[in-house]
């Protein structure tokens, strides 16, 4: 459903990605890890095709993003990491303006929006601005725009930031019941319990490059440590040490 | 782990941490600058970097030719030339500190309450004082820098023409910084009052509205004044009245007058330090008290931009309307012109520019009406095309103007948002469409009833209104097309202030562009239009138009659907490779 290949993005003369190649399947949850600057977020954008990449080819749902836009991005939903809408429209015309852009309007759409905003629980703020909105309405806004249109695929950046438990848990339901339908999950994250728990494959990504790809288990196999948890696989993948003398730091 | 090392004991607080230096302060915004204007070794100059840097040196050369023949001519004038000069540089420094007070009241509400950076900047152990200057010294530079780049060809004209001598720039440097600091202390100050007295979002607004206003009621007030009339000495009773009028300084306590006498002084080799004693002292004594000002409020102030955001939705009934109206568009451009208008509507920062146009259009009305038109039988033919070509030129001037405010911002405003818009499956092309669509249709309103109105209160023939219709309805198009790709050719897209988008220097270049359209399609149009006349008083009964007189039309057509076109086609280009 998504298949990326050999896909390299340049800035200038450094390169954050450098010749990805990933190919994840229809009713796959697939987590995306690694530390900060490593290139997840830039993966995550170019599939989305609001990133051209230097090189290589993307497809969503066996359609080219670069040679054929409009038809692969007609696929998917894209939740961003920092939730930007627009402050003068109303959380449901936010989500109606979102289905026009997919070209669907009508009465279905208006039941969906209803759906929507009752699942995420913002039906009491339904006619008001969205700059009343908090951090987390804004981001279950983001969430029920990327579902609005019925997508084959959900491209997501760090889905939790700013949710609170209750709707934390939801997301993890709707993304598990999204993937058992056929659809296909791309989830970028740093909260290795989510991954652990809900993801059927995880990639890791350092500096730019595919170190580790596989069910847990694999990355546990291919480290040759049978109860290591995510986390230690994922120093010692990355390179990460944290052990620093605090003491000198904090004091 | 011990909890000391989390909890240092009171003892071991610095009392008075060592206070950051200004640039220190400031050095995220002029290292930003610094980053854009540094280029990596390896890296080419850009095509477009050239194209401005050609266009900049061609403005320069321009303004510098246009202001060193006026002020030669002033000059020129025997007994009272020096004097008129004098005036003239009084006047322009005059409007100079305007548009810089107006300027300053929406950049100090961006820089003192509204800038990202406040956050951190607030939570720092600064002092006042450094933070007040760190915050003054962003908004001098960001709202003056325009006006800074405009007065250096009118005063190298002065100084090379009264022979100012190579230590004229720097008498020049010290009399318009003053010139900058003033109108941005009194900004930070009246914008310092109205937030503390509404919260930061309704300042906004109605801070868009008082500058609007404030706008308004200058070219009003430019207009009502009739400054034309210095340049008309037969009005006045005797030649000493009129010298009188030279010598009185018109505004005594104002800057721009000090400023002048300053300049004026040097170049004619007066030796009085006054002037340049009561800019530099105003600036200093207006800063100290505004320092104090902020010192005493801007706390509250500030918390208050946190607050105050609007919850409920007005307009219904308009809304309706307009969904009615768009009803047998294709959803996506339905819903797309009606976001338009509802974001629009809804953000006062960009209706409120409306309010500029409900001046603009009577002052241009008046205008028409104050032109010198000729009565009784003998009116010349000739004389009433050039009248109604000037009132074409204002009319086009305040159509740009118009596309300016309205829809130049457009691809800016969606700044944010571009993730949105660019992960959907929406074609570049048919978003300029739908902001193409919304930003000319008012556009085609108000240039149609501005050119009906004028030639009617002209009693211009059906030829000329023919003409005047038709140039007005291409070059309007044209300018809404001009005004959208340069608005995405220049986007200002992390704007704390929807004001400043259209006073960016992509809006300047965009004016630049429209003003020298205009030119070029009058000068274009004058031969068949003359041509036409000559031949009504040859005797001829129906319109005439030469062959010649059909290419210059052509022409006319030609370079208006390109002066649209080109920049549309170079925004799509752009907004496809556009990275978000």
């Amino acid at each position: 459903m998504i298949r990326l290949h050999q896909v390299v993005k340049r800035y200038g003369r450094f390169e954050a990605v450098k010749g990805l190649d990933l190919e994840i399947r229809a009713g796959e949850l697939f987590g995306l890890l690694g530390p900060n600057g490593a290139g997840k977020t830039t993966t995550m954008r170019i599939i989305a095709g609001i990133l051209a990449p230097t090189s290589g080819t993307i497809e969503i749902a066996g359609i080219d993003v670069m040679r054929k836009p409009v038809l692969a991005k007609a696929n998917l939903g894209f939740i961003p990491d920092r939730p930007f809408v627009y402050d003068k429209l109303t959380g449901a015309e936010f989500l109606r303006f979102t289905a026009a852009l997919y070209g669907q309007d009508g009465a279905e759409i208006e039941t969906r929006i209803d759906e929507l905003m009752d699942l995420f629980e913002l039906t009491r703020w339904k006619h008001e601005l969205t700059e009343a909105y908090s951090h987390g309405m804004r981001q279950k806004l983001i969430i029920a725009s990327a579902l609005v249109h019925r997508p084959k695929v959900i491209v997501v950046d760090e889905p939790m930031v700013g949710l609170d438990p209750k709707a934390a848990k939801l997301l993890k339901l709707i993304f598990r019941r999204f993937v058992e339908r056929g659809g296909t999950v791309l989830m970028s994250t740093h909260t290795l319990e989510i991954v652990e728990d809900m993801c059927d494959r995880v990639g890791i990504i350092r500096q730019g490059e595919l170190v580790a790809c596989g069910t847990v288990d694999d990355l546990r196999h291919s480290a040759s440590d049978a109860k290591a948890g995510l986390e230690d696989l994922f120093l010692r993948l990355t390179g990460g040490h944290v052990e620093h003398d605090l003491d000198a730091v904090l004091g | 782990m011990s909890s000391t090392i989390w909890t240092p004991s009171l003892a071991e607080l610095p009392v008075r941490p060592k206070q950051p230096t200004l640039l220190q302060l400031t050095s995220p915004k002029w290292r930003s600058i610094w980053a854009r204007l540094r280029r990596s070794p390896g890296e080419r100059i850009r095509g477009r970097t050239v194209l401005l840097l050609v266009a900049a040196v061609g403005f320069f050369l321009v303004a510098f030719a246009i202001s060193w023949r006026i002020v030669n001519y002033f000059k020129g004038v025997p007994e009272i030339g020096p004097l008129l000069a004098s005036k003239m540089l009084g006047m322009a420094l005059l409007a100079f500190m305007s548009i810089l007070l107006l300027s300053n009241l929406i950049g100090s509400l961006s820089t003192f309450f509204l800038a990202r950076d406040l956050d951190m900047l607030v939570a720092a152990p600064v002092e006042w004082g450094n933070f007040y200057i760190a915050k003054l010294a962003e908004t001098v530079i960001h709202s003056s820098w325009m006006v800074g780049l405009l007065a250096v060809p009118l005063l190298a004209a002065y100084g090379i023409a009264w022979h100012g001598g190579l230590l004229f720039p720097l008498v020049a440097a010290g009399a318009l910084i003053p010139l900058f600091i003033i109108p941005a202390v009194i900004g930070s100050v009246i914008t310092l009052a109205l937030v503390n007295i509404f919260p930061a979002r309704r300042t906004r607004d109605i801070l868009g509205l008082v500058t609007v206003l404030a706008a308004g009621g200058l070219v009003l007030f430019a207009r009502l004044a009739r400054p034309e009339q210095l340049a008309r000495p037969e009005g006045f009773a005797n030649l000493v009245d009129f010298i009188a009028v030279l010598r009185t300084p018109s505004h005594p306590l104002l800057p721009s007058e000090w400023a002048q006498q300053m300049i004026m002084n040097w170049l004619n080799h007066v030796g009085d330090p006054l002037p340049l004693a009561l800019l530099w002292t105003t600036a200093g004594a207006f800063i100290v008290i505004a320092a104090a000002l902020h010192r005493r409020w801007h706390i509250t102030g500030f918390a208050k931009a946190q607050e105050g955001a609007e919850h409920f939705v007005r307009g219904a009934r308009w809304n309706g309307l307009a969904k009615k109206i768009l009803i047998g568009m294709p959803a996506m451009r339905r819903e797309f012109i009606l976001k338009d208008l509802r974001v629009f509507f809804r953000d006062s920062t960009q209706w409120s520019q409306l309010i500029l146009l409900g001046v603009l259009v009577p002052v241009m009305l008046l205008n028409v009406q104050m032109l010198p038109l000729p009565k009784g039988e003998q009116v010349q033919p000739g004389l009433i095309a050039v009248i109604l070509f000037a009132a074409q030129g204002l009319a086009g001037f305040v159509i740009a103007g118009t596309a300016e405010r309205l829809v130049f911002p457009a691809i800016s405003l969606e700044g944010r948002q571009l993730w949105l818009l660019r992960s959907s499956p929406l074609d570049a092309g048919a978003m300029l469409r739908s902001k193409y669509l919304v930003g000319v249709v008012p556009l085609l309103l108000l240039a149609l009833a501005l050119t009906i109105t004028t030639n009617h209160l002209l009693h211009a023939s059906d030829f000329m209104t023919l003409v005047s219709v038709a140039t007005v309805v291409a070059y309007t198009l044209a300018v809404g097309g001009l005004a959208l790709g340069m608005g995405a050719l220049f986007p200002q897209f992390d704007t704390e202030n929807a004001a400043q988008i259209a006073t960016s220097f992509g809006g300047l270049v965009f004016m630049l562009i429209a003003v020298a359209l205009l030119g070029v399609v009058t000068a274009l149009e004058l031969w068949p239009v003359l041509d036409e006349i000559h031949a009504r008083e040859a005797g001829a009964l129906t319109m005439t138009v030469t062959i010649y007189g059909w290419i210059a039309f052509a022409g006319v057509g030609g370079l208006c659907v390109a002066a649209g076109a080109i920049p549309l086609g170079l925004a799509r280009r752009r907004l496809e490779s556009l990275e978000a």
